[in-house]
Protein backbone atom coordinates (compact mmCIF):
# COMPACT_ATOMS: atom_id res chain seq x y z
CA UNK A 1 0.00 0.00 0.00
CA UNK A 2 1.39 3.41 -1.11
CA UNK A 3 1.91 5.94 1.16
CA UNK A 4 -0.03 9.44 0.41
CA UNK A 5 0.58 11.77 3.08
CA UNK A 6 -2.95 14.46 3.48
CA UNK A 7 -1.08 17.76 3.70
CA UNK A 8 0.41 17.43 0.17
CA UNK A 9 -1.32 18.10 -3.50
CA UNK A 10 -1.05 15.93 -5.96
CA UNK A 11 -1.17 15.32 -9.83
CA UNK A 12 -2.91 12.60 -11.82
CA UNK A 13 1.07 12.11 -13.63
CA UNK A 14 2.33 11.03 -9.94
CA UNK A 15 4.21 14.03 -9.04
CA UNK A 16 3.31 15.79 -5.65
CA UNK A 17 3.35 19.57 -4.12
CA UNK A 18 3.83 21.05 -0.99
CA UNK A 19 3.10 24.53 -0.30
CA UNK A 20 6.40 26.14 1.43
CA UNK A 21 5.19 29.78 1.41
CA UNK A 22 2.74 31.91 -0.79
CA UNK A 23 3.37 30.78 -4.81
CA UNK A 24 6.03 28.47 -3.26
CA UNK A 25 5.90 24.78 -4.17
CA UNK A 26 8.32 22.06 -3.74
CA UNK A 27 7.48 19.44 -6.02
CA UNK A 28 8.57 15.58 -6.34
CA UNK A 29 7.23 11.59 -7.55
CA UNK A 30 4.93 9.82 -5.05
CA UNK A 31 5.59 7.05 -3.47
CA UNK A 32 3.35 4.90 -5.39
CA UNK A 33 5.61 6.50 -8.95
CA UNK A 34 8.83 5.40 -7.08
CA UNK A 35 7.43 2.12 -6.19
CA UNK A 36 6.24 1.37 -9.71
CA UNK A 37 10.05 2.38 -11.27
CA UNK A 38 11.94 0.29 -9.29
CA UNK A 39 15.51 0.99 -8.11
CA UNK A 40 15.70 4.71 -9.60
CA UNK A 41 19.57 5.03 -10.94
CA UNK A 42 19.21 8.41 -13.14
CA UNK A 43 17.26 11.63 -12.34
CA UNK A 44 17.59 14.59 -14.94
CA UNK A 45 16.88 17.77 -12.60
CA UNK A 46 14.96 20.88 -14.39
CA UNK A 47 16.44 23.88 -14.99
CA UNK A 48 17.01 26.26 -12.47
CA UNK A 49 15.72 29.45 -13.40
CA UNK A 50 13.80 27.91 -16.03
CA UNK A 51 10.39 28.72 -16.70
CA UNK A 52 7.71 25.74 -17.65
CA UNK A 53 4.55 25.70 -18.89
CA UNK A 54 1.30 23.44 -16.92
CA UNK A 55 2.24 19.96 -18.14
CA UNK A 56 5.93 20.85 -19.57
CA UNK A 57 8.11 17.55 -19.66
CA UNK A 58 11.29 19.74 -17.00
CA UNK A 59 13.14 16.48 -16.59
CA UNK A 60 13.58 12.73 -16.08
CA UNK A 61 13.58 10.09 -13.66
CA UNK A 62 15.33 6.87 -15.20
CA UNK A 63 14.68 3.13 -13.20
CA UNK A 64 16.53 -0.13 -13.84
CA UNK A 65 13.69 -0.37 -15.68
CA UNK A 66 12.45 2.56 -17.70
CA UNK A 67 12.84 6.43 -18.23
CA UNK A 68 9.93 8.35 -16.94
CA UNK A 69 8.91 12.27 -18.30
CA UNK A 70 8.53 14.05 -14.89
CA UNK A 71 5.67 17.03 -15.88
CA UNK A 72 5.63 20.48 -14.00
CA UNK A 73 2.27 20.70 -12.78
CA UNK A 74 1.69 23.99 -12.29
CA UNK A 75 3.29 26.99 -14.87
CA UNK A 76 6.29 29.22 -13.16
CA UNK A 77 9.90 29.23 -12.99
CA UNK A 78 12.06 26.96 -10.76
CA UNK A 79 14.18 28.20 -7.82
CA UNK A 80 15.96 25.80 -6.63
CA UNK A 81 16.78 22.02 -7.68
CA UNK A 82 18.01 18.88 -5.39
CA UNK A 83 21.33 18.55 -6.09
CA UNK A 84 21.79 15.53 -4.00
CA UNK A 85 19.87 13.38 -6.43
CA UNK A 86 23.11 13.81 -9.20
CA UNK A 87 24.46 11.31 -6.87
CA UNK A 88 22.31 9.60 -5.28
CA UNK A 89 19.24 9.47 -7.03
CA UNK A 90 17.80 6.32 -4.87
CA UNK A 91 16.80 9.29 -2.53
CA UNK A 92 13.77 9.18 -4.53
CA UNK A 93 13.35 5.59 -3.58
CA UNK A 94 14.28 5.55 0.03
CA UNK A 95 12.65 9.21 0.73
CA UNK A 96 9.65 10.32 -2.05
CA UNK A 97 8.59 12.88 0.11
CA UNK A 98 11.45 14.70 1.66
CA UNK A 99 14.80 14.04 1.15
CA UNK A 100 14.08 12.86 -2.54
CA UNK A 101 12.05 16.02 -3.33
CA UNK A 102 13.03 17.08 -7.01
CA UNK A 103 13.13 20.84 -7.25
CA UNK A 104 10.83 24.34 -6.11
CA UNK A 105 8.50 26.31 -8.06
CA UNK A 106 7.40 29.85 -7.68
CA UNK A 107 3.99 29.75 -9.62
CA UNK A 108 2.66 32.65 -12.20
CA UNK A 109 0.20 34.73 -10.67
CA UNK A 110 -2.24 33.03 -13.37
CA UNK A 111 -1.32 29.82 -12.49
CA UNK A 112 -3.97 27.31 -12.33
CA UNK A 113 -4.11 24.82 -9.27
CA UNK A 114 -7.92 23.49 -10.19
CA UNK A 115 -6.57 20.17 -11.52
CA UNK A 116 -4.24 19.30 -8.39
CA UNK A 117 -5.57 16.40 -6.39
CA UNK A 118 -6.41 16.16 -2.70
CA UNK A 119 -4.76 12.96 -1.10
CA UNK A 120 -7.98 11.76 -0.77
CA UNK A 121 -8.65 11.91 -4.94
CA UNK A 122 -5.35 10.67 -5.24
CA UNK A 123 -5.56 7.34 -3.15
CA UNK A 124 -8.84 6.67 -5.22
CA UNK A 125 -7.03 7.22 -8.49
CA UNK A 126 -4.44 4.88 -7.76
CA UNK A 127 -5.90 2.02 -6.47
CA UNK A 128 -8.13 2.34 -9.63
CA UNK A 129 -5.10 1.75 -12.22
CA UNK B 1 -2.03 -16.49 -17.19
CA UNK B 2 0.72 -19.10 -16.97
CA UNK B 3 2.31 -19.52 -13.75
CA UNK B 4 5.15 -21.71 -12.29
CA UNK B 5 4.63 -24.13 -9.07
CA UNK B 6 6.63 -21.15 -7.24
CA UNK B 7 4.43 -18.65 -7.97
CA UNK B 8 2.77 -18.59 -4.53
CA UNK B 9 5.73 -18.57 -2.90
CA UNK B 10 7.47 -15.67 -5.35
CA UNK B 11 3.83 -13.23 -3.70
CA UNK B 12 4.15 -14.96 -0.14
CA UNK B 13 8.27 -13.63 -0.41
CA UNK B 14 6.76 -9.98 -2.09
CA UNK B 15 7.41 -10.36 -5.17
CA UNK B 16 6.41 -7.07 -7.74
CA UNK B 17 5.05 -9.43 -10.78
CA UNK B 18 4.77 -9.23 -14.23
CA UNK B 19 3.66 -10.57 -17.29
CA UNK B 20 6.56 -12.56 -19.20
CA UNK B 21 5.78 -13.86 -22.49
CA UNK B 22 2.87 -15.22 -21.20
CA UNK B 23 3.97 -16.37 -17.76
CA UNK B 24 2.85 -14.29 -14.41
CA UNK B 25 6.71 -13.67 -12.95
CA UNK B 26 8.77 -11.67 -10.45
CA UNK B 27 10.38 -8.77 -11.92
CA UNK B 28 11.87 -8.41 -8.51
CA UNK B 29 11.09 -8.76 -4.26
CA UNK B 30 11.74 -5.17 -3.66
CA UNK B 31 15.44 -3.82 -4.92
CA UNK B 32 16.38 -5.13 -7.99
CA UNK B 33 20.00 -4.04 -7.16
CA UNK B 34 20.38 -5.72 -3.98
CA UNK B 35 19.25 -8.85 -5.64
CA UNK B 36 21.73 -8.51 -8.67
CA UNK B 37 24.48 -7.60 -6.11
CA UNK B 38 23.32 -10.62 -4.27
CA UNK B 39 24.24 -12.53 -7.11
CA UNK B 40 27.69 -11.33 -7.69
CA UNK B 41 29.17 -11.08 -3.77
CA UNK B 42 27.14 -14.10 -2.56
CA UNK B 43 24.41 -16.26 -3.78
CA UNK B 44 20.96 -15.85 -5.69
CA UNK B 45 18.56 -17.72 -7.02
CA UNK B 46 16.07 -17.28 -10.30
CA UNK B 47 12.61 -19.32 -11.18
CA UNK B 48 13.04 -20.13 -14.71
CA UNK B 49 10.51 -22.52 -14.87
CA UNK B 50 9.06 -20.74 -18.05
CA UNK B 51 11.78 -21.93 -19.51
CA UNK B 52 11.44 -25.06 -22.23
CA UNK B 53 12.91 -28.33 -21.66
CA UNK B 54 12.91 -30.94 -24.43
CA UNK B 55 15.27 -33.86 -24.37
CA UNK B 56 16.08 -35.83 -27.59
CA UNK B 57 16.32 -39.71 -27.93
CA UNK B 58 17.51 -42.50 -30.36
CA UNK B 59 19.90 -43.50 -32.94
CA UNK B 60 20.13 -40.44 -34.87
CA UNK B 61 19.79 -37.88 -32.24
CA UNK B 62 23.38 -36.83 -32.50
CA UNK B 63 22.88 -36.35 -36.27
CA UNK B 64 19.61 -34.41 -35.57
CA UNK B 65 21.24 -32.14 -33.43
CA UNK B 66 24.21 -32.02 -35.73
CA UNK B 67 22.08 -30.41 -38.52
CA UNK B 68 19.68 -28.58 -36.20
CA UNK B 69 21.87 -26.65 -34.84
CA UNK B 70 25.05 -24.40 -35.74
CA UNK B 71 27.58 -25.14 -32.55
CA UNK B 72 29.58 -28.37 -33.02
CA UNK B 73 27.83 -30.85 -30.63
CA UNK B 74 29.96 -33.70 -31.77
CA UNK B 75 32.31 -32.27 -29.69
CA UNK B 76 30.78 -32.79 -26.43
CA UNK B 77 31.81 -35.29 -23.76
CA UNK B 78 28.77 -37.23 -21.70
CA UNK B 79 27.22 -34.88 -19.67
CA UNK B 80 29.00 -31.75 -21.21
CA UNK B 81 26.69 -28.83 -22.26
CA UNK B 82 27.07 -26.54 -24.94
CA UNK B 83 25.90 -23.10 -26.03
CA UNK B 84 23.93 -22.91 -29.92
CA UNK B 85 22.31 -21.08 -31.69
CA UNK B 86 19.44 -22.44 -34.07
CA UNK B 87 19.13 -20.48 -37.36
CA UNK B 88 16.72 -20.40 -40.73
CA UNK B 89 17.61 -21.53 -44.17
CA UNK B 90 18.17 -17.69 -44.25
CA UNK B 91 20.83 -18.06 -41.74
CA UNK B 92 18.44 -16.01 -39.30
CA UNK B 93 18.51 -16.62 -35.50
CA UNK B 94 15.59 -19.03 -34.89
CA UNK B 95 16.58 -19.00 -31.15
CA UNK B 96 19.90 -19.65 -28.83
CA UNK B 97 19.49 -22.44 -26.27
CA UNK B 98 21.56 -25.13 -24.18
CA UNK B 99 22.42 -28.38 -25.14
CA UNK B 100 23.47 -31.27 -22.38
CA UNK B 101 24.64 -34.35 -23.72
CA UNK B 102 23.58 -37.33 -21.69
CA UNK B 103 24.31 -40.35 -23.90
CA UNK B 104 25.27 -40.49 -27.69
CA UNK B 105 21.71 -41.63 -27.81
CA UNK B 106 19.96 -38.70 -25.32
CA UNK B 107 20.04 -34.97 -25.35
CA UNK B 108 18.49 -32.93 -23.12
CA UNK B 109 18.03 -29.03 -24.33
CA UNK B 110 16.63 -25.49 -22.87
CA UNK B 111 14.92 -22.95 -24.82
CA UNK B 112 13.81 -19.64 -24.48
CA UNK B 113 10.24 -19.20 -23.13
CA UNK B 114 9.34 -16.73 -25.53
CA UNK B 115 9.95 -19.13 -28.32
CA UNK B 116 8.47 -21.98 -26.99
CA UNK B 117 5.82 -22.70 -29.37
CA UNK B 118 8.21 -21.41 -32.84
CA UNK B 119 10.96 -23.90 -31.48
CA UNK B 120 8.59 -26.90 -30.97
CA UNK B 121 7.63 -26.28 -34.39
CA UNK B 122 10.61 -26.24 -35.93
CA UNK B 123 12.09 -29.16 -34.26
CA UNK B 124 8.75 -31.39 -35.14
CA UNK B 125 9.62 -30.44 -38.95
CA UNK B 126 13.24 -31.34 -38.78
CA UNK B 127 13.30 -35.03 -36.75
CA UNK B 128 10.88 -36.62 -39.12
CA UNK B 129 14.09 -37.47 -41.37
CA UNK B 130 15.85 -38.80 -38.47
CA UNK B 131 15.34 -42.07 -35.80
CA UNK B 132 14.82 -39.60 -32.85
CA UNK B 133 12.04 -38.89 -30.73
CA UNK B 134 11.62 -35.53 -28.74
CA UNK B 135 9.57 -35.02 -25.33
CA UNK B 136 8.79 -31.58 -24.06
CA UNK B 137 9.44 -31.74 -20.19
CA UNK B 138 6.26 -29.49 -19.13
CA UNK B 139 6.03 -30.62 -15.61
CA UNK B 140 9.87 -29.36 -14.85
CA UNK B 141 10.86 -26.79 -12.09
CA UNK B 142 13.95 -25.32 -12.94
CA UNK B 143 15.95 -22.75 -10.38
CA UNK B 144 19.07 -21.37 -11.35
CA UNK B 145 20.91 -20.66 -7.93
CA UNK B 146 23.74 -18.22 -9.10
CA UNK B 147 27.14 -16.47 -7.32
CA UNK B 148 30.36 -17.15 -5.81
CA UNK B 149 28.83 -18.58 -2.77
CA UNK B 150 25.61 -21.02 -4.96
CA UNK B 151 27.41 -23.83 -4.88
CA UNK B 152 28.31 -24.06 -1.26
CA UNK B 153 25.08 -22.95 0.27
CA UNK B 154 22.95 -25.25 -2.27
CA UNK B 155 25.26 -29.01 -2.07
CA UNK B 156 23.89 -29.65 1.64
CA UNK B 157 20.35 -29.99 0.08
CA UNK B 158 21.40 -32.30 -2.33
CA UNK B 159 21.79 -36.44 -2.84
CA UNK B 160 24.13 -35.16 -5.33
CA UNK B 161 27.93 -34.52 -4.99
CA UNK B 162 28.57 -31.68 -7.03
CA UNK B 163 32.50 -31.75 -5.97
CA UNK B 164 33.41 -33.25 -9.50
CA UNK B 165 31.19 -31.42 -11.87
CA UNK B 166 32.62 -29.09 -13.72
CA UNK B 167 31.71 -25.62 -15.35
CA UNK B 168 29.45 -26.56 -17.91
CA UNK B 169 28.66 -30.27 -17.15
CA UNK B 170 26.05 -31.55 -15.62
CA UNK B 171 25.43 -34.44 -13.41
CA UNK B 172 22.04 -36.01 -12.24
CA UNK B 173 20.26 -38.60 -10.38
CA UNK B 174 16.53 -39.82 -11.14
CA UNK B 175 14.93 -36.93 -9.26
CA UNK B 176 17.25 -33.99 -9.93
CA UNK B 177 19.30 -32.47 -13.09
CA UNK B 178 21.79 -30.15 -12.16
CA UNK B 179 23.59 -28.20 -14.81
CA UNK B 180 26.93 -25.82 -13.72
CA UNK B 181 25.53 -23.22 -16.39
CA UNK B 182 23.53 -19.49 -15.61
CA UNK B 183 23.28 -16.36 -17.10
CA UNK B 184 25.16 -14.35 -15.00
CA UNK B 185 28.03 -14.45 -15.75
CA UNK B 186 28.55 -16.24 -12.10
CA UNK B 187 29.56 -19.66 -11.15
CA UNK B 188 26.47 -21.59 -9.90
CA UNK B 189 24.33 -24.23 -11.14
CA UNK B 190 20.71 -24.51 -12.87
CA UNK B 191 18.19 -26.81 -11.25
CA UNK B 192 15.83 -28.95 -12.75
CA UNK B 193 13.24 -30.89 -9.88
CA UNK B 194 10.04 -32.43 -9.96
CA UNK B 195 7.35 -29.98 -8.94
CA UNK B 196 6.60 -31.75 -6.15
CA UNK B 197 9.80 -31.12 -4.38
CA UNK B 198 10.09 -27.69 -5.67
CA UNK B 199 8.65 -25.73 -2.95
CA UNK B 200 10.53 -26.87 0.00
CA UNK B 201 13.99 -26.83 -2.20
CA UNK B 202 13.70 -23.00 -2.81
CA UNK B 203 12.44 -22.48 1.11
CA UNK B 204 15.39 -24.27 1.99
CA UNK B 205 17.35 -22.23 -0.13
CA UNK B 206 16.10 -19.21 1.52
CA UNK B 207 16.55 -20.34 4.58
CA UNK B 208 20.65 -21.00 3.62
CA UNK B 209 21.16 -17.71 2.70
CA UNK B 210 19.84 -17.51 -0.73
CA UNK B 211 18.05 -14.16 -2.19
CA UNK B 212 15.34 -14.60 -4.34
CA UNK B 213 16.04 -12.57 -7.50
CA UNK B 214 13.54 -11.04 -10.21
CA UNK B 215 13.54 -11.06 -13.81
CA UNK B 216 15.10 -7.83 -13.52
CA UNK B 217 18.25 -8.88 -11.69
CA UNK B 218 18.46 -11.72 -14.11
CA UNK B 219 18.12 -8.79 -16.99
CA UNK B 220 21.30 -6.44 -15.82
CA UNK B 221 23.21 -9.35 -14.95
CA UNK B 222 23.31 -11.18 -17.85
CA UNK B 223 24.14 -7.58 -19.95
CA UNK B 224 26.86 -6.86 -17.68
CA UNK B 225 28.34 -10.77 -18.77
CA UNK B 226 27.74 -9.71 -22.19
CA UNK B 227 25.23 -12.21 -22.80
CA UNK B 228 22.45 -12.17 -25.40
CA UNK B 229 18.89 -11.76 -24.79
CA UNK B 230 16.75 -13.69 -28.04
CA UNK B 231 14.28 -11.26 -28.77
CA UNK B 232 16.57 -7.76 -28.12
CA UNK B 233 19.81 -8.47 -29.50
CA UNK B 234 19.32 -11.02 -32.18
CA UNK B 235 16.28 -13.17 -33.90
CA UNK B 236 15.29 -14.20 -37.09
CA UNK B 237 16.32 -11.30 -39.17
CA UNK B 238 19.84 -11.26 -38.40
CA UNK B 239 22.50 -14.11 -38.46
CA UNK B 240 25.16 -15.03 -35.51
CA UNK B 241 27.68 -13.54 -38.05
CA UNK B 242 26.46 -9.48 -37.47
CA UNK B 243 25.17 -10.00 -33.89
CA UNK B 244 28.31 -11.04 -32.18
CA UNK B 245 27.26 -14.59 -32.52
CA UNK B 246 30.07 -16.15 -34.68
CA UNK B 247 32.24 -18.24 -32.22
CA UNK B 248 28.46 -20.46 -32.10
CA UNK B 249 29.17 -21.62 -35.67
CA UNK B 250 31.18 -24.82 -36.64
CA UNK B 251 34.32 -24.04 -38.64
CA UNK B 252 34.55 -26.12 -41.92
CA UNK B 253 30.95 -27.97 -42.10
CA UNK B 254 28.34 -27.15 -43.83
CA UNK B 255 25.83 -29.54 -43.00
CA UNK B 256 23.78 -27.50 -40.16
CA UNK B 257 20.86 -25.56 -41.68
CA UNK B 258 21.47 -21.91 -42.08
CA UNK B 259 25.11 -22.70 -43.27
CA UNK B 260 24.50 -21.87 -46.98
CA UNK B 261 23.24 -18.87 -46.34
CA UNK B 262 25.88 -17.95 -43.96
CA UNK B 263 28.80 -18.73 -46.50
CA UNK B 264 27.00 -16.37 -49.44
CA UNK B 265 27.15 -13.58 -46.61
CA UNK B 266 30.45 -14.05 -45.70
CA UNK B 267 31.79 -14.21 -49.77
CA UNK B 268 29.24 -10.51 -49.97
CA UNK B 269 31.08 -9.25 -47.12
CA UNK B 270 29.99 -8.84 -42.99
CA UNK B 271 29.01 -5.17 -42.59
CA UNK B 272 27.64 -5.42 -39.07
CA UNK B 273 29.04 -6.35 -35.82
CA UNK B 274 28.09 -6.37 -31.97
CA UNK B 275 29.89 -4.03 -29.46
CA UNK B 276 30.12 -2.95 -26.35
CA UNK B 277 29.34 0.87 -25.36
CA UNK B 278 30.21 2.29 -21.96
CA UNK B 279 28.59 5.65 -21.59
CA UNK B 280 31.11 8.82 -20.41
CA UNK B 281 28.75 10.58 -18.57
CA UNK B 282 25.56 10.98 -16.74
CA UNK B 283 22.41 9.17 -18.02
CA UNK B 284 21.87 5.61 -18.92
CA UNK B 285 21.34 3.90 -22.38
CA UNK B 286 18.78 1.76 -23.12
CA UNK B 287 17.69 -0.89 -25.99
CA UNK B 288 16.58 0.70 -29.59
CA UNK B 289 18.69 4.33 -28.98
CA UNK B 290 21.36 5.13 -32.02
CA UNK B 291 24.36 5.54 -31.89
CA UNK B 292 26.86 6.87 -34.36
CA UNK B 293 30.96 7.79 -34.94
CA UNK B 294 32.34 11.01 -36.48
CA UNK B 295 32.82 9.36 -40.29
CA UNK B 296 29.03 8.79 -40.30
CA UNK B 297 28.61 5.15 -39.31
CA UNK B 298 25.67 4.19 -37.77
CA UNK B 299 24.28 1.41 -34.89
CA UNK B 300 21.45 0.58 -32.59
CA UNK B 301 21.10 -0.46 -29.22
CA UNK B 302 19.99 -3.82 -28.79
CA UNK B 303 20.38 -3.91 -24.93
CA UNK B 304 21.25 -1.63 -22.44
CA UNK B 305 20.67 -0.19 -19.37
CA UNK B 306 22.43 0.79 -15.54
CA UNK B 307 25.41 -1.13 -14.56
CA UNK B 308 25.08 -1.90 -10.62
CA UNK B 309 28.17 -3.87 -10.54
CA UNK B 310 30.29 -1.05 -12.15
CA UNK B 311 27.72 2.39 -11.81
CA UNK B 312 27.90 3.41 -15.06
CA UNK B 313 25.56 3.27 -18.05
CA UNK B 314 26.05 0.15 -20.65
CA UNK B 315 24.98 -1.45 -23.63
CA UNK B 316 25.48 -4.00 -26.55
CA UNK B 317 24.97 -2.32 -29.74
CA UNK B 318 24.76 -3.98 -33.76
CA UNK B 319 26.66 -1.14 -35.61
CA UNK B 320 28.44 -0.93 -38.96
CA UNK B 321 31.62 -2.89 -38.95
CA UNK B 322 33.88 -0.28 -39.34
CA UNK B 323 32.53 1.63 -36.35
CA UNK B 324 35.16 3.68 -34.34
CA UNK B 325 35.84 5.02 -31.64
CA UNK B 326 34.64 7.82 -30.27
CA UNK B 327 30.85 7.39 -30.67
CA UNK B 328 27.87 9.06 -29.27
CA UNK B 329 24.68 8.12 -28.59
CA UNK B 330 21.07 9.93 -29.55
CA UNK B 331 19.15 10.10 -25.73
CA UNK B 332 16.11 12.44 -25.86
CA UNK B 333 17.14 15.77 -27.58
CA UNK B 334 21.10 15.45 -26.32
CA UNK B 335 23.92 13.51 -27.82
CA UNK B 336 26.20 12.00 -25.18
CA UNK B 337 29.81 10.75 -25.85
CA UNK B 338 30.24 6.90 -25.46
CA UNK B 339 33.34 4.33 -25.53
CA UNK B 340 33.51 1.20 -27.31
CA UNK B 341 34.94 -1.90 -24.97
CA UNK B 342 35.24 -5.32 -25.72
CA UNK B 343 32.64 -7.86 -24.05
CA UNK B 344 32.03 -8.80 -21.01
CA UNK B 345 31.68 -6.10 -19.25
CA UNK B 346 31.68 -7.83 -15.85
CA UNK B 347 33.26 -11.17 -15.14
CA UNK B 348 33.14 -13.57 -11.48
CA UNK B 349 32.40 -10.25 -9.91
CA UNK B 350 34.94 -7.76 -11.64
CA UNK B 351 34.24 -4.93 -13.70
CA UNK B 352 36.42 -5.63 -16.72
CA UNK B 353 35.51 -1.83 -18.05
CA UNK B 354 39.25 0.17 -18.82
CA UNK B 355 39.34 3.75 -17.98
Amino acid sequence: MSYVPDNLLYTASHEWLEELDKGIYRIGITDFAQDQLGDIVFVELPKEGGSYAQEDECGVVESVKTASDIYCPIVGTVIAVNDSLEDSPELINDSPYDDGWIFEIEIDEDADLDHLMSAEDYRESIEED
Amino acid sequence: MKKTVLNEAHRKAGAKMVNFNGWNMPINYGSQIEEHHAVRTDAGMFDVSHMTVVDIEGSEATNFLYRLLANDIKKLNTNQAMYSTMLNEQGGVIDDLIVYKLSDTNYRIVVNAGTRDKDIAWFEKQITAFDAIMTEQTDTVMIAVQGPNAIKKLQPLLDLDLSDTKRFYANYNDHIFVGRTGYTGEDGVEVMIAPEAAGALWQQLIDAGVKPCGLGARDTLRLEAGMHLYGQDMDENITPLECGLGWTIRKNDDSFIGAQALNNLKTKGVDKKLVGLVLNGRGILRHDQTVSDEAGSQGIITSGGFSPSTGKAIAMAVVDTNMSDPVSVAIREKTLPCHVVNLPFVRNGKSLIEE
